[in-house]
């Protein structure tokens, strides 16, 4: 099968490893205990369910903290096999969450908080978007004048274009072959508009530098290794904004892309009526007021309260990922080869150069 | 009387119309549903079709071997179905897959090179596939390479069911309709049952008179057939009370006359005298007696008039009845029949003419004078039974008064035999005709000609 090749090839790609960290929350005594899987830093997510625990004293959240293709590979193999496993899954790699579902792993819930998401948000009553995390660019503020701050991928374009630019090589993005959040960004880019043919290009012929990890990418802008880093994450990116002056955040004003981590029931969920209440807890308005303070809900339309420099980026422009089938299409082999092949030529290196 | 009553009409036009709307309604639904399908079906089958073909168009052939490059297109195309799970795959000429899932059914057959539609399974779900082929004959590869995709059928029912239920609330609000209307139409209909029944409640309880209401074409017949029954009713009613009032009237005289004969002869001693009383006692009961048998001759023959089925007969059967009847009596033999040679046909109750023919022809033989004549014929085409005399016939005076009930100024009750007669005759549709002839005197029952 060739999923189960991809899934193969995922896991040996990521770390083997199972769980990257597990931290159990709620009282030990609690009769009941949800065991939720996620992409999410359990450091972010984790007051998130402390504050959905306050109100359930019998209830007990096991976190478990994967790698989105690990997680992606240990699901589709529970739903194949029928086996109990995580109660609830959110996953940043939304993709690959559309593909389980559309593989039937996924038990429909329907409430009137989840009736109120708007369409890209949810799918078949199985798929909830339960975030709002801008694709951002981070520049560092002390190495790049407020007029080259670049407020649009144009803006980058041009900066990239000079012979002498200085930022030539010291653009920074994901390396999609070891991020799947990156993989997933350039991918709904190359969807979104064809300026991301002519930045692939600029990438390539500037030397852009291609590497792993939203942390690793924040570090290198923040020590002016990189002067701009594009495509990342904007939760990551405004924690470690808020902290360090040297970080400057953008939305893009031509588009930005806004990724909504999602959330689903398996279909083998042991627990699946605590499920469905943390589920609801995460579209309520006090679980949304929470996921605010994690910065797993970034505001677009207000920026006063964060570092996120906005340059007025109206709603129109906000590009959500969209929950459905059409995202299936970025876990076609083909059209991964394809995607891959042209990244690798913009970025024919990146393996060796990243540090 | 509840037991007598049986369905309300409004209730039978209830049930009729609940039925036809009931039995409508499933075959609508059923249809509908169908059609629905059927109209789901096509359209999201296109849809499929749409995104196979845009699946295989782009495929290329890239260092000898197939590469689909995913349109979005193909699935922003699927996505129109937005509940709707997807699965698709492209297998290469030996049947290898080349992207997409290895678990999507593949079509049924291969034959031809069109698209296949076809149902399969999508994970527990049921779903509904096409297959598309493309040929390549590139001189690095050659072969069909065959895009399946399929996707479950969510938005197929939704669409379906929202056809069925489109068409039903039509159904319904016709239905609706229809019910009012029924119900407006029933008690538009029944009115004038309503009208006949409160004018029948309204009337007096001897009135039995025709009602003369306009009525629809429908209930005429009815109203007809009551008025004919209470007409029947009345004519009963007044025989009955005619009999009473004739028996009072004519047996009071003779019964007096007989008691008071009886009583004289009790007190009569000489026996001379006594044996004559009672000879004259004899003779008036048997007067009285003839008497007592005309009245209800004429009472069983107007009871005949009104119930005995008419049917065709020759009246010369009817005059020689008569005669046979007669000869035996006294004078009988001088009665003379005058038959025409063919058949003189009327429509009637051959009973009532005979006794009618009967009262006529001893009427001439107790006061008429020979040659005593009984006969039938045409005249100007209307059948006559007569019976004629030699005499002159009755004065004038008299003649004005006979055929009435109490006209029975001849003894043994004459005229009540004309009264018998005319009865019949007018319960035959003719009459009775009475009038001196240039050779005698003739009572004829004049009746109307049978109808084919």
């Amino acid at each position: 099968m060739i999923r189960a090749a991809l899934i193969a090839c995922a896991l040996m790609t990521a770390p083997v490893a199972a769980q990257e960290l597990v931290r159990d929350f709620g009282p030990e005594s609690a009769t009941e205990t949800l065991r939720l899987r996620s992409t999410t830093d359990i450091a972010v997510l984790g007051p998130v369910i402390e504050r959905f625990l306050e109100s359930r004293p019998g209830l007990r959240v096991a976190y478990e903290q994967w790698g989105s293709n690990a997680l992606y590979g240990l699901q589709a193999s529970d739903c194949a096999a029928g086996r109990a496993g995580a109660d609830l899954v959110i996953s940043s790699a939304v993709h690959q969450m559309v593909d389980l579902v559309n593989e039937g792993c996924a038990r429909p819930h329907r409430s009137a908080i989840t009736a109120a998401l708007p369409d890209p948000l949810v799918w078949r009553d199985e798929l909830w978007g339960v975030t709002r995390e801008p694709a951002v660019m981070v520049y560092n503020r002390d190495l790049v004048p407020p007029a080259q701050v670049p407020r649009s991928r144009f803006d980058l374009l041009d900066l990239l274009r000079p012979t002498e630019s200085p930022f030539r090589g010291r653009v920074a993005t994901y390396d999609i072959e070891r991020s799947g959040l990156g993989y997933l960004f350039a991918f709904a880019d190359s969807m979104e508009a064809t300026t991301f043919g002519g930045l692939m290009e600029s990438f390539g012929r500037s030397g852009a530098v291609a590497t792993c990890c939203s942390a690793e990418i924040i570090d290198g802008v923040a020590e002016g290794r990189y002067l701009v880093a594009y495509n990342v994450l904007g939760s990551y990116a405004l924690v470690r904004a808020r902290r360090d002056p040297r970080l400057g955040v953008v939305a893009p004003l031509d588009y930005t892309l806004v990724l909504s981590r999602a959330a689903m029931i398996p279909s083998t969920a042991g627990q699946p009526r605590a499920a469905t209440q943390l589920v609801d807890f995460l579209l309520s308005p006090g679980g949304r007021v929470a996921l605010e303070q994690a910065l797993l809900i970034v505001r677009l339309e207000d920026g006063d309260s964060t570092a996120l420099d906005l340059g007025g980026a109206a709603e129109t422009l906000q590009r959500p990922i969209a929950l459905g089938p059409a995202l299936l299409i970025a876990l076609d082999a083909h059209k991964q080869a394809l995607f891959r092949a042209r990244w690798r030529d913009a970025f024919p290196e990146t393996g060796g150069a990243a540090p | 009387m509840a037991k007598m009553r049986s369905w309300s009409l409004k209730a039978r036009v209830a049930l009729a119309v609940g039925a036809v709307l009931g039995l409508g309604g499933i075959v609508v639904l059923s249809v509908a549903l169908a059609y629905g399908r059927q109209a789901a079906r096509e359209a999201y089958d296109r849809l499929l079709l749409g995104a196979a073909s845009d699946i295989a168009a782009s495929i290329s052939i890239r260092d000898g071997a197939a590469l689909v490059d995913m349109p979005a297109s193909a699935f922003q195309m699927l996505a129109l179905a937005p509940e709707d799970r997807i699965r698709y795959r492209v297998t290469g000429p030996d049947g290898t897959t080349l992207t997409g899932a290895e678990d999507a059914p593949a079509p049924p057959r291969q034959e031809g090179t069109g698209p296949v539609f076809y149902d399969g399974a999508l994970g527990a779900e049921p779903g509904r596939y096409v297959a598309v082929t493309r040929r390549f004959a590139e001189r690095s590869f050659s072969g069909p390479v065959r895009v399946i995709i399929g996707q479950t059928l969510r938005a197929r029912q939704a669409l379906a069911r929202d056809i069925a239920g489109g068409a039903l609330a039509v159904l319904a609000t016709a239905g609706l309709a229809i019910g009012l209307f029924a119900w407006l139409a029933t008690l538009s209909a029944l009115r004038p049952l309503q009208r006949l029944g409160q004018a029948l409640a309204r009337r007096d309880p001897v009135d039995l008179t025709p009602i003369t209401l306009p009525m629809p074409r429908e209930i005429a017949p009815m109203l007809g057939a009551l008025n004919g029954f209470m007409g029947r009713l009345d004519r009963q009613a007044a025989a009955s009370r005619n009999l009473i009032g004739d028996a009072a009237h004519q047996l009071r005289t003779p019964v007096a006359a007989i008691r008071a004969q009886a009583q004289d002869a009790q007190e009569e001693t000489d026996p001379a005298r006594r044996d004559r009383l009672l000879a004259r006692i004899h003779e008036r009961s048997v007067g009285l007696s003839r008497l007592l048998d005309r009245m209800l001759d004429r009472a069983m023959i107007i009871h005949r008039s009104d119930t005995a089925p008419r049917s065709a007969i020759d009246l010369r059967d009817v005059a020689l009845e008569i005669y046979e009847a007669l000869e035996d009596a006294p004078g009988g033999a001088a009665i003379r029949l005058d038959l025409p040679p063919g058949p003189v046909v009327v429509r009637g109750d051959a009973l009532s003419l005979v006794e009618a023919g009967k009262n006529l022809a001893a009427n001439a033989l107790a006061h008429g004078r020979a040659p005593i004549r009984l006969g039938v014929a045409r005249e100007e085409g209307t059948p006559l039974l007569f019976v004629r005399d030699g005499g002159p016939g009755p004065a004038p005076a008299i003649l004005e008064g006979l055929g009435a009930r109490f006209a029975s100024h001849a003894p043994g009750g004459a005229g009540l035999g004309l009264a018998i007669a005319r009865e019949v005759a007018q319960s035959h549709g003719g009459a009775l005709r009475l009038g001196p002839r240039e050779d005698g005197f003739e009572a004829a029952l004049s009746l109307p000609r049978a109808v084919a």
